[in-house]
């Protein structure tokens, strides 16, 4: 009696153990599409902050917070700095200005897990330059992209310059960047 | 004047937005083709060098290449229903595009003309 109730609590821990696999499955789908196994999960954290995906998308792809370290967002959200954006306005209320750059700050590249986002982070010096800091001029982008010839972006009409991420990563809104999401117009895909 | 139009003016004047002023449409339309020079040596700016001469199709962002949506309410309801918006985007635009920001006026006189739009 003894020895049967021994298998019975035995196979009940087998069976929580096959509903907590099931579990973790369903899990990694949520995070990534099912369109493959190794290539649609996001590299870096998508945008979740809706005041920010908001104002400074619809001007431009509202680029991942951890594609630049904290300290660059905190001069690119500086409210002088904002009504000169690159050579735009972008100035905001200071209630507005001051929630995206709390979200930007918390989810910076130097703050976030993903691998690919501290890639970003790495070298950034605050004092370097004259200009505001750019995704483009970041080590780890600069690096992924230098075999990457001008005729397809800068000259290309259908991209115009590195900073149209999404015209070529097709999950870019995503902060899906890795090779298979990438379809160049004009071009097609690429390897890196 | 009749009761019921005095009501409708009291109303109007305390509207805190451009469009609360009788706008011009006609001299909103000239504002809107009119070319400014930005220092620097930059090419000339306008309204329409982004929203297009037609402001029921979509516009072109000058910088970012990003697609604007049409402006004019006749193809996309939406434009002008935020009054928090309007100002927000004439304030920008009118510091990019003319280099300095627009007199209630001239914004009252481009909400009208996209008004017909």
């Amino acid at each position: 009696m003894a020895n049967r109730r021994g298998i019975l609590f035995w196979l009940g821990l087998v069976s929580l153990g096959a509903v907590g696999v099931a579990a973790s499955d369903g899990d990694g789908d949520r995070n990534g599409t099912r369109s493959g196994w190794l290539t649609s999960r996001a590299d870096v954290a998508p945008v979740t902050n809706a005041t920010y995906g908001e104002e400074c998308g619809s001007c431009h792809l509202a680029y991942q917070p951890g594609l630049l370290p904290a300290q660059a967002w905190t001069q690119v959200m500086d409210p002088a700095a904002l009504a000169d954006h690159y050579g735009d306005d972008a100035s905001l209320t200071e209630t507005l200005r001051a929630e995206i750059a709390g979200y930007l700050l918390a989810q910076a590249a130097d703050q976030a897990s993903a691998p690919r986002s501290r890639a970003f982070a790495v070298g950034f010096d605050a004092h370097a330059g004259t200009g505001l800091p750019r995704i483009t001029e970041r080590r780890y982008f600069e690096r992924k992209h230098d075999d990457v010839p001008a005729s397809l972006v800068t000259s290309n009409p259908d991209v115009g310059s590195f900073s149209q991420c999404n015209a070529c990563h097709r999950g870019a809104a995503k902060g899906v960047y890795n090779d298979s999401r990438i379809d160049i117009p004009g071009y097609g895909r690429w390897e890196d | 004047m009749n009761p019921l139009n005095r009501c409708v003016l009291v109303l109007m004047a305390g509207l805190p937005i451009p469009s609360a002023l009788a706008g011009d449409a006609a001299a909103g339309a000239a504002a809107w083709v009119a070319e400014h020079q930005p220092g620097g040596g930059a090419p000339v700016r306008s309204c329409v060098t982004c929203h297009g001469d037609d402001l029921t199709k979509p516009g072109r962002h000058a910088v970012t290449g990003k697609a604007i949506e049409p402006l004019a309410p006749s193809v996309n309801p939406e434009r002008l229903s935020d009054p928090a918006n309007v100002e927000k985007w004439l304030r920008r635009n009118c510091r990019w595009t003319l280099g300095r920001e627009c007199t209630a006026t001239e914004k009252a006189d481009f909400v009208a003309y996209i008004k017909t739009q």
